[in-house]
């Protein structure tokens, strides 16, 4: 829509500020060598298979059980984490309450806990004879750790920061001016929230969105302790690999690599059009 | 590009890696053995033994490295160039695959006695005390109500051997296997990917009823987690697991240790090599030593892996290749 | 009161609920760390970090991580600095490829390295006819951690570049400064704090990668086990106090990197608002 004008203004800021030829160069540089190449690698192994076997390889019951479980957990995740993330981001930016500064840090917190760590202490509270998994398995009957549940709550706590960090500016910014204006012109509280609030942060709820089920559709450090690892039960897509490798498989683990980076491309540019559309619709 | 770090920062960066700096003495020959999960006990001892014997005898100092993991991803890593000088894996197969890219020569199992096995194992039944399911054999196992941990058979060395006993057993006693091992691996509600990660499954997290285990993980897990929460039990009839040792020789020659590692494997068959394997539960290969630890070893009738599979290379076909019998029981609609 | 502010009730309520989310989600799983840890008391814990293999594991995630942090930082603040201040064609495509390492699982990010570099990889028997050892030793470690860790400088300092705009670089260059002197008088004294932040960031996250550094080590004791992995071996050798005194030693490391990180916002954010 807008090349025709964007041509001359780019022509115009083109030359303005000098040195984008190194910096360009390192950038390039340094993005093929580290991400580029080796993801080649990953492109064109599988077609060691030939085209026919690739598909076979992929569309195995138990690849296909376990893509299905490792993207709908990290939806699920991701999807559990937004009002988790919008209410930990929403009490930092808004409120005021004693443990305040302790929970703004906290959100962190899974950033810098080593994945396999946050893995076995998750297990070792989940599990039927942990601190949080005996009452529940004792009041409600529920098995967390070892089931796709457990799955889910790792995911969740790899995901969470990802949705606080992304709003959390936005919210910021947001400042309570429009909010006051709805308030001044009759809307109720829920009514603000809902016309003004909501659709200032859905873009950047989509993003964390996004972010947040990238991060948690290829974890695997803190899953495998957790999971239980149960072929067509709870068996995650990355430690399919693993196996597939210890198989001296490389191209069987590799065509299982290239499917789950095309699928989370394929969900991610979904969220982007998605996001798109709403900043259309909302301007 | 340097000064986008602030100097204090460099300082820091300079000094771990000052700190890094490998302090390793002139003269000192080193040796890598790539191992399995259950042998880290084991190999830290045999180790320091044949680190003392090498400097009595050469009076040269040796630095053993040991490297543990799942052995297939270990095998593998000797592959993708792992410089291993000596590998000691779970079963002959993974020591196959190596071989079969030119790293290892074809004929390895016939280069050290016994199928280059210097010990042997089996499994076992590791249960919680007082036998509450009342688990004396295989066929007990699929009763309902009774929980099974063993790791997975396509990640774990021992879990192959798990599975071929089970087998083994059903066979025996005129069951369909396919079927036999079926209702077992339902009754399964963890299935990780080590042998190490089992035994903390069962012992740490409290699940299941029975561990399937290497008969020295068995021990060694009593020996831990103390003997007042749980047993063993040895079913009637198991499988002779014989973990198979090599030289990896492309490493060897070119690391010039093919000295070392040779007499480090052979080290293994001699006396004290053998006391080393009972003190950490293998059963040795010396008769008399066997005969002489007859309360920690029972005897039992054993299948071997030849006699009743036809082979590594037949079983791994058979059993735990892709789409092959162990796929087909998590096959939905069954 | 004001119809734009909740009422009392409801922001207790919800500060009540986010704390309550904060400690089951966040807190738990690092008292539990630190409980286990110090289960059989201070000497077991400490004695578990300051064994040999635990020094050389500690020693190694600090060099790994020493090496890869600069060139990340200095390979993110290009490709950010490109993006924010310049335009050319496939800009937008060069946002997308700068974040793609998040969406890529770790274990594949060690598993491309072991298809180039492996024996059975492009350059393998290359390297190792020339007795170069890339995978499983340090050269791998360190590609392992600058793939995963490579979009956090980047991702850090871009959103702050682009609000900042280009005025201030479009003036200096009318007055004759080049690209260098730009970038270190006024970019970089603009973003220097959310830098520092970026960095760090991807320090603490450097240190605790498993994933990909599993599958590209060789897990040998003393020499290419970094620090979350030796607390997989300590975990597996029923040294479970250790296991999780080494973890709560990396926890410790992590949430120092984190404290840092919240003043430095805290400063910077106080910068911002003397400035406005």
């Amino acid at each position: 829509m807008s090349a025709s004008l964007a041509l001359p203004h780019r022509a115009r800021r083109l030359r303005a500020i000098p040195g984008f030829g190194l910096a360009f160069g390192i950038a390039l540089f340094w993005l093929s060598a580290i991400v580029l190449v080796p993801l080649l690698a990953l492109l064109l192994r599988p077609f060691e298979l030939g085209l026919v076997g690739l598909w076979a390889s992929l569309t195995e019951p138990r690849v296909l059980a376990a893509l299905r479980l490792s993207f709908g957990a990290a939806l699920l995740a991701a999807a559990l984490a937004l009002p988790l993330g919008l209410l930990l981001a929403w009490a930092v930016v808004r409120l005021r309450f004693p443990g305040r500064a302790l929970l703004d840090a906290a959100i962190d917190l899974p950033f810098a806990l080593p994945t396999a760590v946050a893995g076995v202490a998750l297990t070792a509270l989940l599990s039927p004879n942990g601190w949080v998994g005996a009452p529940l398995a004792a009041l409600f009957g529920w098995r967390i750790a070892f089931t796709p549940a457990g799955i889910v709550v790792a995911l969740l706590f790899v995901a969470l920061p990802f949705i606080a960090r992304t709003v959390e500016p936005v919210l910021r910014d947001l400042g309570r001016e429009a909010e006051e204006a709805a308030a001044t012109l009759g809307a109720t509280r829920f009514q603000t929230l809902r016309r003004v609030v909501l659709p200032a942060l859905a873009p950047a709820l989509l993003t964390g969105f996004g972010l947040g089920f990238a991060r948690a559709v290829g974890e695997y450090g803190s899953v495998i302790f957790i999971a239980g690892n149960m072929p067509m039960i709870s068996e995650i897509a990355p430690l399919l690999i693993t196996i597939r490798l210890e198989q001296f498989d490389y191209a069987g683990a590799a065509a299982i690599g290239l499917a789950m980076l095309l699928l989370a491309f394929a969900v991610l540019l979904a969220l982007n059009l998605a996001q798109r559309a709403l900043r259309r619709g909302w301007a | 590009m340097r000064p986008s770090i602030p100097a204090g920062r460099r300082a820091f960066l300079a000094a771990p890696a000052l700190l890094a700096l490998p302090a390793r003495a002139q003269g000192v020959r080193e040796l890598l053995n790539v191992s399995y999960d259950p042998t880290r006990e084991l190999f830290r001892d045999y180790s320091a033994h044949f680190v003392r014997e090498w400097q009595a005898q050469h009076r040269q100092t040796v630095r053993v490295n040991n490297s543990h993991g799942g052995s297939g991803r270990q095998a593998r890593s000797v592959i993708d160039g792992l410089a291993a000088d000596v590998v000691t894996l779970a079963l002959a197969y993974d020591v196959d695959a190596i071989a079969e890219r030119g790293l290892i020569a074809k004929d390895w199992i016939t280069r050290l006695p016994q199928n280059s096995a210097p010990y042997t194992s089996t499994i076992v039944f590791l249960i919680r005390k007082g036998n509450p399911k009342g688990l004396r054999d295989w066929p007990d196992l699929v009763k309902p109500g009774v929980a099974i941990i063993t790791p997975n058979p396509k990640t774990s060395g021992g879990a192959r051997w798990n599975y071929l006993a089970a087998w083994a057993s059903a066979k025996k006693h005129g069951q369909d296997p396919e079927e036999f091992l079926g209702r077992l691996f339902r009754q399964v509600p963890v299935l990780d990917t080590g042998a190490r990660g089992s035994t903390t499954s069962f012992v740490q997290r409290g699940q299941g009823d029975v561990l399937l285990a290497w008969e020295n993980e068995a021990h060694l897990a009593l020996k831990e987690f103390g003997a007042g929460q749980l047993e063993i039990v040895y079913p009637p009839l198991s499988i002779l697991a014989e973990p198979s040792v090599a030289v990896v020789d492309a490493n060897a020659e070119r690391r010039g240790t093919r000295d070392l590692a040779e007499a480090y494997l052979r080290g293994l068959y001699a006396p004290a090599g053998q006391e080393v394997a009972v003190k950490h539960f293998y059963r040795p290969r010396d008769e008399a030593l066997l005969a002489k630890h007859a309360q920690r070893f029972p005897p039992l009738e054993l299948v071997t892996i030849d006699g009743a599979f036809g082979g590594w290379a037949e079983a791994q076909r058979t059993h735990f290749s892709d789409g092959g019998v162990f796929d087909r029981i998590y096959r939905p609609g069954r | 009161m004001n119809a734009a502010e909740d009422p009392r009730w409801l922001r207790a309520l919800v500060a009540a609920l986010a704390l309550l989310v904060g400690l089951l989600l966040l807190a738990l799983p690092l008292a539990a760390v630190f409980t286990e840890a110090l289960r059989r008391g201070w000497e077991v814990a400490l004695e578990a970090i300051l064994e040999p293999d635990s020094l050389a594991a500690i020693r190694l995630t600090l060099l790994v991580a020493a090496i890869s942090v600069p060139l990340n930082t200095v390979g993110g603040l290009a490709a950010a600095w490109c993006i924010a201040k310049h335009d050319f064609p496939g800009r937008r495509l060069l946002v997308v490829l700068v974040e793609l390492p998040f969406s890529v699982s770790p274990v594949i990010s060690g598993l491309v390295f072991v298809l180039i570099f492996g024996l059975q990889g492009w350059l393998g028997p290359w390297l190792q006819a020339r007795h170069i050892q890339v995978i499983f030793a340090l050269p791998a470690l360190v590609l392992a951690t600058l793939f995963v860790t490579f979009p956090f400088v980047a991702r850090t300092v871009l959103p702050l570049m682009q609000e900042q705009g280009r005025a201030e670089e479009e003036a200096a260059a009318t007055l004759g400064a080049d690209g260098w002197q730009i970038f270190r008088r006024v970019t970089l004294p603009n973003i220097r704090w959310a830098l520092l932040a970026g960095v760090l960031l991807c320090n603490a996250r450097a240190m605790g990668e498993f994933g990909a550094v599993s599958v590209v080590s060789g897990h040998i004791r003393g020499q290419t086990n970094t620090m979350p992995l030796h607390v997989e071996i300590l975990y597996n050798e029923y040294q479970f106090a250790g296991a999780f005194a080494v973890a709560a030693l990396l926890a410790l490391l992590g949430l120092v990197t984190l404290a840092a990180k919240s003043v430095l916002e805290r400063w910077s954010g106080r910068a911002v608002g003397e400035a406005g």
